[in-house]
């Protein structure tokens, strides 16, 4: 049986597959991104997991669970963010540029 | 047509994920993971990677918070390629969004409740990011939390009052300086004991505000690079105006 946290955050993964796919908006197609981020971030924090520990800060006993995902996931974060304000700073200027944001219409502009 | 050749897509790559991560095994304890093998000493420990993190990262780090140790000390260059690409993000939208003179169109004032209710919360907040960063090493968050907490006071500020604009300059004045004193205490011990980033003060009493030697200062330097960074992102990205 596999546990719903790995399925949900798969789920999460390829719905925002499926965004990048099928929708025609830019901002959608960044929404996407941010949805596969998210599952992705989702999925490495759930392999981390120890059954009845807690957050590893040693204030308190007992058994911790993996810090090094957290680690991992803390940097994976960070990143997300800065590709995101990238991708919209980017966005902002093509709508600038060209007026519009829809896939379609932007295959056909000419410069 | 497309939307179905999308769904059918998703469908298998669902499939194909969820029958490799059956095979992963979920919430099982450490001592079940594969023992951690160390180069340098060419010799394979008695326990995992994350069970020698926990078992002997308060004698090595002197911070209580593991995953502080494991982000500052243990893997400090991640932190520094994670603060490379947050300057390089930064610098990126203030390019491209760069516009000559930011031309300012009449627009409406905000109420007077958000205008006051945002000064009053203003300092507030700095404080609450400030206090999470400087704990970075005793309780949970660190500099990017804390960091992202100073920037959204800023985002406050940008929202209530339409005319509110933060200095560039200084913004890349406190930038560079966090940034600078990220990579001299991580030279300095490359002089003192031959490792970038070698963990030099002195350790402390564990739990004690001044313990955990360079990660305190390291965090403190990270709050401010993230803090003013993002203040700048959303400056510019507020800076647009038609």
């Amino acid at each position: 049986m596999i546990p719903y946290y790995y399925l949900g955050s798969i789920a999460l993964v390829v719905i925002g597959i499926y965004i990048v796919i099928a929708k025609k908006n830019l901002i959608k197609i960044i929404i996407g991104l941010d949805i596969m981020d998210t599952g992705v971030n989702l999925l490495l924090i759930s392999v981390g997991y120890v059954k009845n520990a807690t957050a590893p800060i040693e204030n308190v006993p007992g058994p911790y669970v993996d810090p090094i995902p957290q680690a991992l996931v803390l940097t994976a974060i960070v990143i997300g963010v800065s590709v995101m304000a990238l991708a919209l700073s980017i966005a902002i200027g093509i709508y600038k540029k060209t007026g519009t944001l829809e896939l379609d219409e932007l295959m056909g502009v000419e410069e | 047509m497309k939307r179905v050749l999308a769904i059918i897509i998703a469908i298998l790559l669902f499939v194909v994920f969820a029958m490799a991560f059956a095979k992963i095994p979920f919430g099982e304890q450490m001592s079940k993971y594969p023992h951690y093998y160390n180069p340098i000493e060419n010799q394979t420990s008695n326990m995992s990677l994350p069970q020698h993190y926990l078992t002997y990262g308060k004698k090595d780090t002197g911070a209580t918070n593991m995953v502080t140790a494991v982000v500052v000390d243990y893997r400090g260059f991640d932190t520094l390629g994670e603060v490379t690409v947050l300057f390089l993000a930064s610098t990126g939208v203030g390019s491209l969004m760069y516009v000559e003179n930011k031309a300012k169109k009449k627009v409406k004032r905000s109420n007077a409740v958000v205008e006051t209710g945002s000064k009053l919360l203003f300092g507030f907040i700095i404080l609450f990011g400030a206090y999470i960063f400087i704990h970075g090493h005793l309780t949970p968050g660190g500099g990017f939390p804390g960091g992202a907490i100073i920037a959204s006071s800023f985002l406050l500020l940008y929202l209530a009052y339409p005319k509110f604009h933060a200095e560039h300059k200084r913004l890349n004045v406190s930038e560079s300086l966090a940034g600078l004193t990220f990579v001299i205490v991580g030279l300095l011990g490359l002089a003192i004991a031959g490792y970038f980033l070698y963990n030099f003060l002195p350790f402390g009493l564990p739990t004690y505000l001044f313990s955990a030697g360079v990660i305190p200062v390291i965090y403190v330097a990270i709050g401010v690079k993230v803090g003013s960074e993002l203040t700048g992102i959303v400056d510019a990205m507020m800076g647009v105006r038609e």
